[in-house]
């Protein structure tokens, strides 16, 4: 284990101990986290064990997810703008969520809500790929990227526009911003084994990705197979990220912000890069998640409003900093 | 608003239609022509429109065959609408000031947080608009019933009414305080103070009430973790709608499922939604249920 691991671990488990102790209901922390081991005390054990857990959990594998499928985007499409968020994965993967939530077909078999999920991702990340070619362009890939997040949103909005159910409309927001709120261990069961799955796949890209750094001509002259190493980036994205998406939206900017502020730490391996910043992703995660408890507790502030202050100047300065290496 | 949503038409539910769209040409001349009769004097209205929940109940139960020409959309939802069946020999209206005005009201009925651009337009247009208040406490349900007997020129049907309404509500009464600790919980986290008429429902049936003993004397969002602290005895919620929402997750929620254990949560019908004598089968409902949990 490097240091940076061993840093980053102990952020996040840090953060993970301070979002088990924000909340509404007034306990301390002690009494808090004793509920939590001993299960004393009925009603806090049941917050404890029941609301803030399970949101803390899925706090942690969001960003991981996030975060390392912008990292292996990256990496692969040698782009430091490629992100989830940006190129429509996640609202392609909103959108396919949301149909199966209003056609009824998650209601007939709880799985069909994380699977269709990543189906939409999937669809996304291929066409966003194929779109790009194999030199993945910069441009080439945010403009697809604007494209296929314009026409997710908007079928987003008209699919719940056209619900029976009254509150569908007012939901959009949640879709597009994402939250934790209210989360249960239904969730976190629904996402977690698809979402181990895409940790898996981007796992293996390791290697690859960082062969890829010297090309591709080099990289196939050096045995890589390179459409293994596509498939695993496609699958491995596309599983993650529709998991994430399912259960709490889509947030966008995890996967930008984090390669790009822990790329100096690894010396620019896109391989090692992998792991760093799906610890990252669960530390920025659940600070956004803390942050939304405590700056508007009753109001359900978003997770994407938050990642979008952080991320959007970000955004912007790098495209700056690709507009003077263009030039 | 007292309830968990405004009872206006010109939401998004879209389950009932009708077609006034071969009518319209027709129906614009009469509109046309009755302008100089609308103008002349507040009569005995002969064509009343009532574009509210609240309204469309009042009307139903009091006017006179053929006085009232349509009702709002809603009226037609069995989830929020008590006498739905009744609503559908009544054509619908989505409440939109154009739609009313061709159809050629007399009287147009409204709810005080109705539309008010709509209102605006309406009476621009010279029509007769009256809006009716919210109920907040039951002693007002027969103001309304009076108020609305008196716009409808049918002060007898009024009378007759509020005699029912006041015998039965004196019978269902409950002498004695008791029975479980009880919230309303509705979709998002939303729940009601003690200044609605729900709360004053609960109260007539003795049921002490979990906004009372938090001091919130307003509606909002309580946090689902407040909830579970408080630890109420009995939760009262919605029928959840056809097709998901994540608003109405969170009355699923597995810590929501241990608080309501082992009764299972009461669903509060479309009679707690409007203050009209139909609250007294909410009434009748909560007394059983208060019964039943002794």
């Amino acid at each position: 284990m490097t240091r940076l691991t061993g840093v980053l671990l102990a952020i996040v488990g840090g953060l993970a101990v301070l979002s088990l102790l924000v909340g509404p209901a007034g306990f301390g922390p002690g009494q808090a986290l004793g509920a939590l081991v001993t299960g004393r005390g009925e009603a806090v054990t049941l917050v404890m064990r029941e609301i803030r857990l399970p949101r803390t959990i899925l706090a942690i594998l969001v960003g991981a997810s996030l975060g390392m499928s912008g990292a292996a985007l990256q990496g692969y499409l040698r782009n430091p703008l490629a992100e989830p968020g940006l190129i429509g994965i996640s609202s392609s993967a909103a959108l396919a969520a949301v149909v199966a939530l209003q056609t009824g077909l998650a209601s007939a078999f709880a799985l069909a809500l994380p699977l269709s999920a990543l189906t939409g991702a999937f669809f996304a990340v291929g066409l966003v790929f194929a779109l790009a070619g194999p030199r993945g362009g910069s441009l080439i890939v945010i403009l697809a990227g604007i494209a296929i997040s314009a026409l997710a949103t908007a079928l987003l909005s008209l699919t719940l526009n056209l619900s029976p159910n009254p509150f569908a409309v007012s939901e959009t927001v949640f879709w597009l911003m994402g939250s934790l709120a209210d989360r249960s261990f239904a969730h976190v069961g629904l996402a977690l084994p698809f979402m181990a799955a895409g940790w898996l796949c981007l796992a293996l890209t390791k290697r690859g990705l960082d062969a890829l750094t010297l090309g591709e001509d080099a990289a196939g002259a050096l045995g890589l197979p390179l459409a293994r190493l596509r498939v695993l980036v496609i699958g491995g994205t596309a599983l993650c990220v529709g998991a994430a998406t399912a259960v709490a939206g889509a947030i966008g900017f995890v996967g930008l912000v984090v390669p790009h502020i822990l790329r100096p730490f690894v010396q620019s391996r896109p391989g090692a890069l992998l792991l760093a910043s799906a610890l990252g992703g669960a530390a920025i995660v659940l600070a956004a998640d803390i942050a939304v408890r405590l700056v508007l507790p009753d109001r359900d502030l978003k997770l994407g409003v938050v990642m979008a202050f952080v991320g959007a100047p970000l955004f912007l300065h790098l495209i700056w900093k690709t507009r003077a290496a263009l030039a | 608003m007292t309830t968990k949503q405004r009872p206006d038409a010109g939401k998004s539910h879209g389950r009932s239609t009708s077609a006034f769209a071969p009518k319209c040409t027709a129906l614009w001349l009469a509109a046309l022509l009755s302008l100089g009769v609308t103008l002349a004097e507040a009569e005995t209205p002969t064509r009343v429109v009532s574009m509210n929940l609240c309204t469309d109940q009042l009307a139903m139960m009091l006017a006179a065959p053929g006085q009232l020409i349509s009702v709002s959309s809603i009226a037609h939802d069995p989830f929020t609408s008590p006498m739905h069946i009744e609503a559908q020999a009544y054509p619908t209206n989505y409440g939109s000031a154009e739609e009313i005005f061709l159809l050629a009201p007399d009287l147009v009925l409204a709810g005080s947080y109705s539309n008010p651009t709509t209102i605006a337009m309406l009476r621009r247009l010279r029509l007769r608009v009256e809006q009716i208040d919210l109920v907040e406490d039951l002693s007002q349900v027969a103001t309304r019933l009076r108020e609305v007997g008196e716009i409808l020129d049918r002060t007898a049907e009024a009378e007759a009414a509020v005699d029912v309404f006041e015998a039965r509500l004196e019978e269902l009464r409950a002498p004695v305080p008791g029975g479980p600790l009880t919230a309303f919980y509705y979709p998002n986290g939303y729940t009601l103070g003690t200044e609605t008429l729900s709360h004053e429902i609960l109260s007539a049936a003795g049921i002490p009430h979990l906004a009372e003993r938090l001091g919130r004397a307003f509606s909002g969002r309580l946090a689902l973790e407040e909830l579970v602290m408080a630890d109420p005895a009995m939760i009262i919620t919605s029928d959840p709608y056809p097709a998901a929402s994540r608003s109405e997750e969170i009355l699923r929620h597995p810590a929501m499922r241990r608080l309501t254990e082992p009764h299972g949560a009461f669903v509060a019908g479309n009679e707690w939604i409007c203050g009209t004598p139909h609250v007294l089968a909410a009434l009748e409902e909560l007394a059983h249920e208060r019964a039943a949990r002794q």
